[in-house]
């Protein structure tokens, strides 16, 4: 395979990989969002005193600091605060680029989740966009943000910027 | 709320390719010939494993200069359980080697069977591997002169 020495072109490149294996523990409030995903279900937590819905829920409100994890479930549907057209193709890359990430208001959540928006161009895509969840088949789903497998238009008319400001 | 706690593994990796500049590249060419290289400074000093610049006056290192396949241990550790990306799947020594010919050490594993075997100021052979792409783990590891405890 290798051909002798001195016809070989000198050393440039060196491959140098950084890995680190980790295990991850959720955490109660991080398990209860992941499990509910596994039934479709999206589910935060609201803060009895500013009644803001964390999403996931939150051991502590930080404005608040009080609990935050009374289960408040939101809609599987939203709307685009901000995006990012990716362009450029790396190797844990979803889908060859282009493609669309994007960060959702959910429908009674108070912080954005990030996700794909499929089905559109990209350069349609923009702030105030309407998005509903696209699950992956039952034997799919799971405790994990991948039971949803992307986002889609809702062919909605765009929310106003003042439904968004305050959570960008 | 559910109080099962769930938990994954979540791996991290970064696929890194650097260039290795002039200086680095010569040193891993050598490697891939079974050669160890290092630089000379303008004080005379050999530096093994090279470096562009002389850690000493900040100028850039001048000709290279092979040195020995063997070396005496500066210093070591040992390794009773290697880890998986660990060099060997024995326990081993970690060792700064300073090669015959070269002022510094360089770090490198030592197959040496058990740490009784380790000293300072030890005597090491380099043990190559057949097959060698220009990497840093052309050199398999060293060895106790005088034959491996393998
Ligand atoms: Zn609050």
């Amino acid at each position: 395979m290798s051909a002798p020495p001195d016809e070989r072109p000198p050393v440039t490149v060196l491959q140098a990989p950084v890995r680190l294996d980790y295990t991850v523990t959720a955490g109660h409030h991080l398990s209860t969002y992941l499990r509910a995903l596994a039934d479709r279900k999206i589910v935060g937590g609201r803060c009895p005193e500013c009644h803001k819905v964390y999403l996931p829920a939150r051991g502590a409100c930080p404005t608040c600091g009080v609990p935050a994890d009374a289960p408040v479930e939101v809609a599987d549907q939203g709307t685009v605060t901000t995006f990012c057209v990716i362009r450029i193709p790396f190797d844990a890359a979803p889908f060859p680029p282009p493609y669309v990430a994007v960060a959702i208001l959910l429908d009674g959540a108070d912080m954005p989740i990030f996700h794909l928006v499929r089905g559109i161009e990209p350069d349609a895509a923009r702030m105030g966009m309407r998005v509903r969840a696209v699950w992956v088949p039952d034997d799919q789903l799971g405790p994990t943000l991948a039971s949803i497998r992307w986002f889609e238009a809702t062919g909605e008319p765009d929310a106003p910027f003042e439904a968004i400001a305050s959570h960008l | 709320m559910d109080t099962d706690v769930l938990s994954a593994p979540y791996v991290l990796e970064y696929t890194y390719q650097r260039s290795t500049g002039p200086v680095i590249g010569r040193f891993l060419t050598a490697l891939r010939d079974a050669r160890l290289e290092g630089v000379r400074t303008s004080a005379g000093k050999v530096l093994v494993p090279p470096l562009e610049y002389d850690p000493e006056t900040g100028e850039a290192t001048g000709d290279p200069v092979e040195v020995g396949q063997s070396g005496t241990v500066t210093t070591w550790s040992w390794v009773h359980a290697p880890r998986r990306f660990h060099p060997l799947d024995r326990p081993f020594a970690w060792a700064l080697v300073k090669l015959d010919g070269a002022d510094t050490a360089m770090l490198h594993a030592v197959d040496a069977g058990t740490p009784t075997v380790m000293a300072t100021g030890m005597r090491v052979t380099a043990r190559w591997r057949a097959e060698r792409t220009g990497s840093i783990r052309d050199l398999e590891c060293f060895v106790p002169a005088g034959g491996a405890s393998r």
